[in-house]
């Protein structure tokens, strides 16, 4: 697999040793092997080859097997199953058919607001798609941007016509929410703590190793310790609901109480992770600007958002992209702390195909799954290519 | 709030109001962040008339503190509770160290290394290997299959020839790691029957194997960022020795990067630690880890919140002591894959 630098045409190349030093980057060993023999080529093979193995075993195949499973009905028959291939129906399902309500939810007719915010919206997305047409950035730019736009665009159209009165939003909206809710929450208040544990004060130590606390937890703990201390009759909290006389009511019957409690869950198992990255990018970042600028009298919080923080965006960028990719696989909060009601109300993709597994239509389970593959390679790469590029560049 | 008062009477820089508010802030979240745990500390000692009753905070003012809960699953459900608790063990620590070596190694090699392999040998090995699966599913011998596909790679490979496009090493680390983004309820049932298949369900090295290939990304993606800041001349002057090359990789290049070893082996256990998508598909009873005997705690009867307390705190004390010891290993490993992305 590996290989000298032998190919043809390498002559040709100006051999100045800095050059080869530069475009091999780390490259001694393949310079090194120009002349070796055949056992030490597949010495370098061999570093690298079980890591590829396991994961073509793990993730490719399973993959290619899930898409045609996802293409096929799963049926019992005298003496065991068969899976019969029945086309994209699956997804017809989802997109068009009977499971519709339950993945992409129930449409209502918008209201003013709706419309309002959907013309905000697709305006804003227009004047991005000019912006890369008027900026040049060549045609797979503007390109990109088209798709993105149209999109997110049917995204914001779906979402104005389920979350106005009498519609209902489905898995695909609930995860999203999730995702981006999530995401907001955990990076402000992430920085905050950052910032503040940043600052020099005493006990800085105390509650850096408390902040940190609820990354390790098992999601299944929390979400069973969330369960309990949101019982509005029997949780800690009780008396003060009793006295606002909240105590018989609870919020797992309401679709916007339990996805609010999900989401504070989720929010309070990964702000540590921003917090922690976030306080070591603070710290880490060189002095000399911060000094320089506080002998010219910059308040404490002009030091912040003028210096530091613009020098925290590409770790910023990076964090939100790895929350992004993770956030959309949420799966253990919703199914433990509500089993996905009341309804699907909180049901994410995940749960969503689990449940599907569970009444054994597989093929049903599958085209959920690859809808959530669809939904996170399409943001992730929106995500990388029109923002995390460029935000990565700005230090 | 006696924090408060200390920071008023030590030297800081910082003027007396917005110490406290920054102490206020702090305070506030500390509580947020530990008043859970404490609940469940609380919770694991009451009997179930004290929580269905209505709350009760502190043991010895408001309730006498029960042991039955500790009793009945330490005591009464003995092998209950410890096959779980050395499953997860096992599992954590074997598949965290599998990752380690493998993705440690991977990611060395995309970096030091040049390697080419050919995009047509690559598809003509996934099409070979699918071929041998779905035989094996059709039920033909598992030895013929293998033979049979590892003849036909050979004789395409060679009609086609050697020619046609590589893939860089770029592409290859790009790959591995975007398999983060693979969510794991996409491969999971194809997961489950191949393990069925294998007569692997429901046992210790079906979980060991898969937590390693969820892992791995991770572990390539933080340890390539690392050894890239590891100085190249030890390196080069221990191959001008004669070193092989798993002896500089053994004896100077992971010595260097221990540090961030450590903070990826951390990461790594708790994820598999934690874990519960693949845990609730693949075991039933054998190898059942920890995450899963606390959700079992969920009788039809309501939730047994005084066990289930008790089980969380005994799957938390430990990462936990890891968290409060490795605290500054986590922050640097994590920062530096953040900063190279």
């Amino acid at each position: 697999m590996s290989k000298a630098v032998d190919r043809p045409g390498a002559e040709e190349m100006p051999s100045a040793p800095g050059a080869r030093r530069i475009k091999a980057g780390a490259g001694w060993g393949a310079a090194r092997l120009r002349a070796a023999d055949w056992p030490a080529r597949q010495a370098t093979t061999s570093f690298v080859l079980p890591a590829v193995l396991l994961l073509f075993f793990l993730s490719i195949f399973p993959l290619l097997v899930s898409a045609y499973l996802s293409l096929t009905r799963f049926q019992f028959v005298p003496g065991g199953f068969a899976l019969r291939w029945v086309g994209l129906t699956n997804y017809g399902k989802l997109l068009v058919g009977i499971e519709q309500s339950h993945f992409l939810g129930v449409p209502k007719p918008p209201t003013v607001v709706g419309w309002l915010l959907f013309g905000l919206a697709a305006s804003v997305l227009l004047a991005f798609v000019v912006r890369g047409i008027t900026s040049a950035s060549g045609r797979r730019g503007v390109v990109g941007r088209a798709v993105f736009a149209v999109v997110a665009g049917a995204g914001v159209w779906l979402a104005v016509r389920t979350l106005t009165p009498g519609g209902f939003p489905g898995t695909l909206l609930t995860t999203l929410t999730y995702v981006v809710v999530g995401i907001t929450v955990q990076y402000w208040l992430g920085l905050w703590l950052a910032f503040l544990c940043a600052q020099e004060i005493a006990g800085r130590r105390f509650f850096r190793v408390v902040f940190l606390l609820p990354m390790m937890i098992t999601p299944v703990g929390i979400a069973y310790t969330f369960r309990i201390l949101m019982d509005l009759g029997k949780g800690p909290f009780a008396p003060l609901w009793r006295a606002l006389g909240l105590a018989e009511v609870s919020w797992a019957n309401y679709a916007w109480g339990a996805r609010l409690v999900v989401m504070i869950g989720d929010i309070w198992q990964w702000t540590p992770f921003m917090f922690i990255v976030l306080l070591a990018a603070l710290e880490s970042l060189p002095t000399e600007l911060i000094e320089a600028a506080r002998v010219d009298g910059a308040s404490r919080w002009q030091l912040f958002w003028r210096i530091s923080w613009p020098q925290l965006i590409p770790v910023t960028s990076t964090l939100i992209l790895i929350r992004l990719i993770e956030a959309f696989k949420i799966i253990d909060l919703p199914n433990v702390l509500t089993n996905g009601g009341p309804g699907t109300a909180t049901e994410s993709l995940t749960l969503h195909a689990f449940m599907a597994w569970r009444t054994l239509d597989i093929g049903g389970s599958a085209a959920v799954a690859y809808m959530l593959l669809f939904v996170v390679t399409f943001a992730a790469l929106s995500y990388v290519n029109l923002f995390h590029r460029r935000l990565a560049e700005v230090a | 709030m006696a924090r408060v008062w200390r920071v008023r009477r030590s030297p800081t820089a910082l003027p007396p109001w917005l110490a406290v508010v920054f102490y206020t802030a702090l305070v506030t979240w500390a509580a947020v962040v530990l008043f859970p745990l404490y609940w469940i500390v609380v919770t694991s000692f009451k009997l179930p008339i004290h929580v269905y009753a209505g709350p009760v905070y502190l043991p010895f003012v408001d309730f006498t503190p029960s042991l039955h809960a500790w009793r009945y699953i330490f005591v009464d459900l003995r092998n209950d509770t410890l096959r779980p608790f050395v499953n997860t063990v096992i599992v954590a620590l074997m598949s965290s160290t599998l990752a380690l070596v493998l993705g440690t190694g991977a990611g060395y090699g995309l970096l030091r290394f040049h390697y080419r392999p050919r995009l047509s040998a690559i598809l003509l090995f996934v099409a070979t290997a699918l071929v041998v699966v779905a035989a094996m599913i059709e039920r033909v011998n598992g030895l013929v299959a293998v033979g049979g596909g590892v003849l036909l790679f050979l004789l395409v490979r060679a009609v086609l020839g050697r020619g046609g496009r590589t893939v860089g090493n770029d592409d290859i680390a790009f790959w591995m790691i975007s398999q983060r983004m693979l969510p794991p309820v996409a491969v999971v049932i194809p997961i489950y029957v191949m393990f069925q298949r294998l007569s692997l369900l429901d046992t210790r090295a079906a979980l060991i194997i898969t937590y390693t290939a969820v892992n791995l990304p991770i572990v390539v993606w933080l340890m390539r960022d690392y050894f890239r800041n590891i100085s190249l001349e030890l390196e080069e002057s221990a191959a001008i020795d004669g070193a092989s090359l798993y002896r500089i990789f053994w004896s100077i290049v992971l010595p260097l990067a221990t540090p961030g070893l450590a903070a990826t082996f951390l990461l790594v256990l708790v994820f598999s630690w934690n874990e519960y998508l693949f845990a609730l598909f693949l075991t039933s009873a054998n190898a059942q880890t920890l995450p899963l005997s606390i959700a079992a705690q969920n009788a039809t009867r309501g939730p047994m919140w005084w066990y289930m307390s008790v089980l969380i705190l005994l799957m938390i004390t430990p990462v936990i002591a890891m968290a409060i010891a490795l605290e500054r290993y986590i922050a640097k490993g994590l920062l530096v894959g953040a900063l190279k992305g």
